[in-house]
């Protein structure tokens, strides 16, 4: 019993600590942004691996997942012979929820682990001593630029995920159920509000972005310098990312669409 | 770093993609371009019960959207529905003895003011009112009435 108590108050105890010192390299990512202004091709390069090595991924998963929206909403909606509203149930499901949500849990997959699994090898290999011992910041030059690709990346990656899966949406609705392209498109503007639920689909996506590419930094700048403490490290993030995401999508739209 | 300029270019189209996504959802998705420069003027119009109407409800005439609803309030001292609509200026020739009325695009659909016009030869101004206004129709309300009305009829 006593060593219950005891494993439970020491585990508090670590993950409280941990808390501390993200917090705290989250301040020293911060501190370190307004440098980036100098070195713009460090940000360039991690645009490259965070962004655009994730461009096919959410293209694709966004095409899919319209197609699946448009063919499921179709058989529930035409039981009301309201088959002409797919386009509004479509592009509010996508731009409000999916496209931040989805799009972000699988740029904690594809982008997210292999910032950790890159920045703990980095400390496995001491690499990252190794720049402290030539008197080069490693936050500054490693993490940072990471961060911030990351924070561009994201919205950018939802909005394509949105605008595919419309898109997709619309291919199957329009092409393969006989949807009347017309009304589609016309009831879809009717109910989608730019302010409402396209810059807040954009709000969304930017704190995913900021929260797992945080995470995805920092396990992997905490790792264990072992190869275990690496791979324990990416599943960490993966895991922590999906949690935050989704803890704070429940937030964030209770948030925004509370009231109407 | 070889392969730097087909990196840039990589990055370069995956932003401009990016945005072009955005821009994609803002035109063609939202309803933001069908504000894009459209002036407008403000009507106001009492009803004895707004029902279900909405802000960004739309105001018809003859069936043609010609503006939306921007702002309802209660008035505490005559207790009606002040409800407030902007009107496209290019239908600036709405007469002043305008009926107002509340209705339901088909019976379970969203409420809309439809303006039917008047035969008066001065037009609406800008926070000009309608006078004659007729209220939304409360289904509630009137299946009870015709349910009272056919039970009494019964008892005859």
């Amino acid at each position: 019993m006593t060593s219950f108590l005891e494993y439970l108050g020491q585990s508090t105890r670590i993950s409280f600590t941990k808390l501390g010192r993200a917090s705290y390299f989250l301040v020293q990512i911060l501190a370190g942004l307004l440098s980036l202004i100098t070195r713009p091709r460090l940000l360039l390069k991690q645009l490259y691996s965070v962004g655009v090595l994730s461009f096919l991924i959410i293209t694709i998963s966004g095409l899919f997942v319209g197609m699946v929206l448009s063919l499921q909403g179709y058989y529930t909606l035409s039981d009301f012979g309201a088959e002409e509203t797919l386009g509004v149930m479509v592009a509010a499901s996508l731009v409000r929820e999916l496209g931040p949500v989805v799009s972000g849990l699988l740029f904690a997959g594809r982008a997210g682990s292999a910032l950790t699994a890159e920045i703990g090898l980095m400390k496995a290999t001491e690499q990252l001593s190794g720049m402290e011992m030539m008197a080069v910041d490693p936050i500054r030059r490693i993490i940072t630029p990471r961060f911030l690709a990351g924070l561009i990346s994201m919205p950018l990656l939802a909005a394509l995920f949105s605008a595919v899966g419309i898109i997709g949406g619309q291919m199957v609705g329009c092409g393969l159920l006989g949807v009347d392209e017309g009304a589609f498109w016309s009831q879809m503007q009717a109910g989608i509000d730019f302010r409402d639920d396209i810059i807040n689909g954009v709000i969304k996506s930017l704190v995913f972005g900021f929260v797992s590419s945080w995470i995805a930094l920092f396990e992997g700048y905490d790792a264990i310098p072992t190869s275990e403490g690496v791979s324990r490290a990416t599943t960490r993030t993966v895991v922590n990312s999906a949690f935050s995401i989704l803890g704070l999508d429940f937030i964030l739209t209770a948030l925004m669409f509370g009231e109407h | 770093m070889q392969h730097t300029s087909t990196q840039d270019t990589l990055v370069g189209l995956f932003v401009a993609s990016g945005i072009l996504g955005l821009f994609f959802l803002a035109m063609q998705v939202s309803n933001l371009s069908s504000f894009v420069n459209e002036d407008s003027y403000t009507i106001t119009a009492r009803f004895e019960n707004s029902g279900g109407l909405k802000v960004k409800s739309p105001v018809s005439a003859a069936g043609v959207k010609i503006g939306r609803v921007t702002a309802i309030s209660f008035d505490p001292k005559t207790y009606e529905s002040v409800v407030k609509m902007s009107i496209n200026s290019k239908y600036n020739t709405i007469p002043d003895d305008t009926t107002a009325s509340i209705f339901t695009a088909g019976l379970l659909g969203e409420q809309y003011v439809n303006l039917d016009a008047g035969g008066s030869d001065t037009p609406l101004k800008n926070n000009g009112k309608i006078e004659i206004t007729q209220s939304a129709i409360i289904l509630e309300k009137a299946l009870g009435q015709f349910l009272f009305k056919s039970a009494a009829e019964d008892k005859k």
